[in-house]
């Protein structure tokens, strides 16, 4: 389905959608890009409409077991606990995004929304780590005005056969500041 | 001496142990310590410049596995099947991370790890974790 079929009108006609595209990607971009850890673990965002998949591509350097070899469970834990921050972050920014109330430009000049904070992670390893891309997604359980839950999957070659799992609370920013 | 030496070659021989540029402080029967000095590429808040608790918990994950390793009862590696981490505080940006694990209790296939994770203040922890890992060459 074309991505401009969603799109609300902003005042009478609907935006065209690679204008739609461009505004959704900067901000998304501005978000990740913004914090340095995802960056030195390499991690990127795929974006289809609101839904994320967060990518981890292999490195050497995220290896903890070379006889295997595997991914390090502490690599593990990172990604999903990225995953989850940044999709919580992501499904709250995207209605002030569409609506209007958060200005791209803003974002993109780096005045970012403040990340919610991590309270508590746990981490269900449910297979060994293999040395190639991984993949996750996140589903926000419930996201009030101070908690939020989050419920994140990682897999790799198979969707159905998740290597690690995880649930964690998280603070949400304030919105005065 | 071959428990020590071992679990200094577990952790020395996991290569994101060494990207991080972790550090084995104390080992002893059951018992890990373990640093990471500060790094700006491993910042999770650009506005306040605190660390990601993803690298708290690639040193608290890292940590609890070796105090299995070092353990009489455990006989080879070790991989993590449950972790959970409380994180209480922001750490101090600057200040190097230090993480002291204890393997409580094993059985022949499973090893209970709790741990703690501090900066400069070690009166107010900024992390806290149980762990629950493999046990290895059981029978």
């Amino acid at each position: 389905m074309s991505e401009g079929s969603f799109v609300k009108p902003r005042g009478g006609r609907p935006e065209p959608v690679q204008v739609v595209k461009q505004r959704r990607d900067a901000a998304l971009n501005a978000l990740v890009h913004g914090v340095p850890y995802i960056k030195y673990l390499g991690i990127e965002f795929d974006r289809r409409g609101d839904e994320l998949t967060a990518v981890l591509p292999f490195d050497d350097k995220l290896i903890g077991n070379p006889l295997l070899p595997a991914l390090h469970g502490g690599v593990t834990a990172a990604f999903l606990e990225v995953t989850a921050i940044i999709g919580l972050s992501w499904a709250s920014l995207w209605e002030e995004i569409e609506t209007g109330r958060i200005d791209t430009q803003t974002l993109v000049a780096g005045n970012l929304p403040r990340l919610p904070k991590t309270i508590d992670f746990t981490v269900d390893y449910l297979r060994t780590g293999l040395p190639r891309d991984a993949y996750a997604r996140a589903k926000v359980n419930r996201s009030g005005r101070r908690y939020a839950s989050v419920h994140v999957e990682a897999w790799q070659d198979n969707r159905a056969r998740a290597f690690a799992q995880a649930t964690g609370h998280f603070l949400m920013p304030r919105l005065d500041g | 001496m071959d428990k020590d030496k071992m679990a200094r070659q577990f952790t020395e021989a996991i290569p994101h142990a060494r990207a991080l540029a972790m550090q084995i402080d104390h080992l002893g029967d059951g018992v890990a310590e373990m640093s990471m000095p500060y790094d700006a590429r491993f910042i999770g808040d650009p506005d306040t410049g605190v660390i990601h608790g993803g690298a708290v918990s690639a040193l608290l994950d890292t940590c609890c596995g070796a105090s299995v390793v070092c353990h009489p009862a455990s006989k080879g590696g070790t991989a993590t099947i449950g972790l959970r981490i409380d994180y209480m505080r922001a750490a101090t940006p600057g200040q190097r991370i230090r993480t002291r694990a204890e393997c409580y209790h094993v059985t022949r296939s499973v090893a209970f790890v709790r741990a703690t994770a501090m900066d400069d203040d070690s009166d107010r922890p900024v992390a806290s974790a149980t762990g629950t890992f493999t046990v290895e060459g059981g029978a």
